[in-house]
């Protein structure tokens, strides 16, 4: 049987075109990864501390947005498609969300790579929080805008082609892929509100100087209320795979739809109403407030502990299906020589190790230990840069022979950087963890500090600085080597059949759940109405502290004489 | 809807560990005591710290017997006091800080120590730690605030009660 690009060849050369844009940030971000982890751990310098900054924001934009979100397009676009076995309703649209979140991307990129250049008049080193009132240049927030408005449009093409369907199959259940990217994108809806609101009404107004003054924790908690359902954004497409691809990798196949579904609703209904777990330590919001997104935040766990059950399960299957006995050796009757699934697996189990210390971040009263120390990076590494990342390279392994009708360059470079990705992170997130508990800060650029030293609990702060400098080297490398097989297999000749895309049946299907668990506008009604107990009262209270545009004016990270002839001429045309 | 039998034992487990981690965390708020920063501290005008009755003169003062409060501003790139002038609070003593910054948003963290919070121009973070013996502690500045965030530090010596009073003034430190 055709593969994709056979069957939808528009749809595919759009999927490509996002895995493009995405695996090109993915490259730029991870040689930033490396200028850090060698820079703040003084193995090797070659940037000054103050454009360390820069290639932070840099690394923190193009991996945690550009690079996950761009893949995130596409494996949901190749998802829809080929779940409800029809093209999308209008090329013309497709391309042009494409085109609106790529310029978007490029936008914020050139404000914040500027910053390296002395001679051009613009810089948006305010990290990937841009907490005001540091200012970026406008084309930083511009940029930001145009990507979100991106993705909307994006879920609103998934939606038509959903409509669509549902049009000539009244009485279907929803497949699971387009259930999966349905309630995601709901979720998104609801939370990228809160960040469009920070960036459209205050942050792009400020910084152009149309108005003086901003609400420094408004802004703040707008960005959080975004900052962590984006979290849950990057983990559904590695989900998704873990629950219709990993599986068949496997040999075996899903083992409950109905479970896979109750999931996705939960992630809908709690991922919005948690954003204040990450303002513990914030002044001016109530403790009460507090202990409600902590009490959802703890509840959210629920998801993931199913998700580990099934998934486990399925692969258990899987492995019995292909021969495999016993309590544990079934473990090694799997395909541990594809690449694509020994790194989905590997990540999973690095996603265990993150939900471990994510619980611990979450815990209101020992976060005071660990809040913003290098233990949080450490934790985000497992879950979005290992769990994330490391599934979509495997994923991909899968994934672009579909889309190119071309084999995969090399199987065992594959193998190989999957495990080198997988032991680059233990050695880098196994000591920012470390490093976090005697309360080495995140986010800064020089290894130690002039009055003061650290005291590591077990071995030294010396050697923790060289786990993350190798960490992170094995990190870069394996980049490279995913790269690099990714570009060599776009050049081989088309083939017959590059890989096995059919994708089995759940043990369990859909037909088992009750049918409210399709009734996407219940759910996200119950979403509204848990995201409206918990903001209202904290935004008002904010609000009424300062205003909303509040009385800090803004220090801005960029000079410039060109921008405020612009901010003047916007007043013009204002009045 | 069909639930497995080992998925409904997990389910179980999963629900008990959630309600158990709830529990641990309100315990810690009120059995054990652990305050959450949070709007107790009220607001300031950033722009007028110099008109603020302690914050025109941050710095350590007396309360009741063992008790202290200290004013602290974060400001681009120095804690005052804590950067020029280390702060100094005696041992065995009840210490409230009130943190707030006179720009960006900073971090305040005693290292090594659970006396962590942000600072946000506008707003007062108020939290009460216990001190014990004399010891010095390294003081940063956790939330990147700018070019030379790095260079952002301070200390902070608990001195022996004696000590203390010798070398305090009166009102500031």
């Amino acid at each position: 049987m055709a593969t994709f690009v056979d069957r939808y060849p528009d749809e595919a050369a759009v999927v490509k075109a996002c895995l493009t844009v995405s695996f090109t940030a993915l490259a730029i971000g991870a040689f930033f990864g490396l200028v850090q982890a060698l820079h703040r751990t003084d193995y090797f310098r070659f940037i000054s501390s103050v454009d360390y900054y820069t290639v932070l924001t840099g690394h923190g934009v193009l991996l945690a947005l550009v690079f996950t979100i761009f893949f995130l397009v596409g494996l949901f676009t190749w998802a829809v498609v080929q779940s409800l076995e029809r093209p999308m309703p209008d090329i013309r649209l497709t391309w042009a969300w494409f085109g609106l979140t790529t310029t978007g991307a490029v936008f914020a990129a050139v404000a914040i790579l500027a910053g390296l250049i002395p001679s051009i008049d613009m810089s948006a080193d305010v990290l990937y929080t841009f907490y005001a009132p540091l200012q970026a240049h406008p084309l930083f927030y511009i940029g930001l805008a145009m990507f979100i408005v991106g993705t909307w449009l994006a879920g609103a093409d998934w939606f038509l082609a959903y409509r669509d369907w549902r049009g000539d199959n009244p009485d279907e259940r929803i497949p699971l892929q387009t259930f999966m990217v349905l309630t995601t994108m709901l979720m998104w809806y609801l939370s990228t509100l809160g960040v469009a609101v920070s960036v459209v009404v205050f942050l792009i107004p400020w910084s152009f100087g149309l108005v003086e003054t901003v609400n420094p924790l408004l802004t703040r908690t707008l960005f959080w209320y975004f900052g962590h359902p984006v979290v849950y954004f990057w983990l559904m497409p590695a989900y998704l795979m873990w629950y219709t691809v990993l599986p068949k990798l496997a040999g075996g196949r899903l083992f409950s739809d109905p479970l896979a579904r109750v999931v996705f609703v939960l992630f809908l209904l709690l991922s919005t109403p948690v954003g204040i777990h990450h303002q513990y330590l914030d002044p001016g919001i109530a403790e009460g407030f507090k202990f409600i997104a902590m009490t959802n935040t703890m509840f959210l766990l629920l998801p993931s502990l199913l998700t580990a059950f099934t998934v486990v399960a399925s692969v258990e299957h899987g492995a019995r299906q292909r021969g495999g006995k016993g309590y544990i050796k079934w473990l090694g009757a799997l395909p541990w020589r594809d690449p694509a699934f020994t790194g989905m697996a590997l990540a999973g189990a690095m996603f265990a190790a993150g939900g471990f210390s994510g619980m611990i971040n979450a815990g209101m009263n020992i976060n005071y230990l660990i809040h913003n120390t290098l233990w949080v990076p450490g934790h985000f590494h497992l879950t979005v840069g290992t769990a994330v990342a490391l599934t979509m390279m495997a994923g991909s392994y899968w994934l672009v022979p579909q889309l190119t009708g071309k084999r995969l360059y090399s199987r065992p470079i594959g193998l190989l950087q999957v495990v080198m990705w997988f032991v680059g992170m233990v050695f880098m997130s196994n000591a920012m963890h470390r490093a976090g508990l005697v309360g080495i800060p995140r986010r800064t650029a020089e290894p130690q500090y002039q009055s003061f030293d650290f005291n590591a609990v077990i071995g030294t702060v010396g050697e923790l600085q060289a786990q993350i400098a190798l960490g992170g080297t094995l990190l870069f490398l394996s980049v490279v080597l995913f790269v690099f097989n990714i570009l060599l297999s776009a050049i081989e000749d088309p083939i017959e059949n590059p890989v096995d895309d059919s994708l089995p049946a759940p043990l369990s299907g859909a037909s088992g759940s009750p049918r409210v668990l399709d009734d996407l506008r219940l759910w996200t009604a119950i979403a509204v109405v848990l995201v409206i107990l918990a903001y209202t009262l904290p935004l008002a209270s904010i609000v009424g502290d300062a205003g909303w545009f509040g009385n800090v004016p803004g220090v801005p990270v960029w000079v410039s004489a060109n921008v405020e002839a612009l901010g003047d001429l916007l007043r013009e045309v204002v009045a | 809807m069909e639930i497995h039998a080992y998925e409904k034992l997990w389910l179980g487990a999963a629900l008990l560990l959630i309600v158990g981690f709830i529990a641990t965390v309100s315990y810690g708020a009120i059995g054990a005591g652990v305050e959450m920063i949070d709007d107790e501290g009220g607001t300031v005008d950033p722009q007028a710290l110099d008109e603020h009755p302690q914050f025109s003169e941050p710095g350590v003062y007396q309360s009741g017997p063992n008790e202290y409060e200290v004013y602290v501003i974060a400001r681009q790139f120095a804690f005052q006091p804590g950067t020029g002038e280390p702060i100094r609070v005696p041992a065995d003593s009840t210490v409230t800080f009130h943190v707030t910054s006179a720009d960006v948003i900073h971090g305040f963290e005693v290292v090594g120590t659970n006396a962590n919070t942000m600072a946000v121009p506008g707003q007062i973070s108020t939290f009460t730690v216990e001190v014990e013996g004399p010891k010095e502690y390294g003081l940063l500045c956790n939330e990147y605030c700018g070019s030379a965030h790095h260079a952002m530090e301070g200390t902070m010596k608990v001195v022996p009660e004696d000590e203390f009073n010798a070398s305090a003034t009166a009102g500031g430190a």
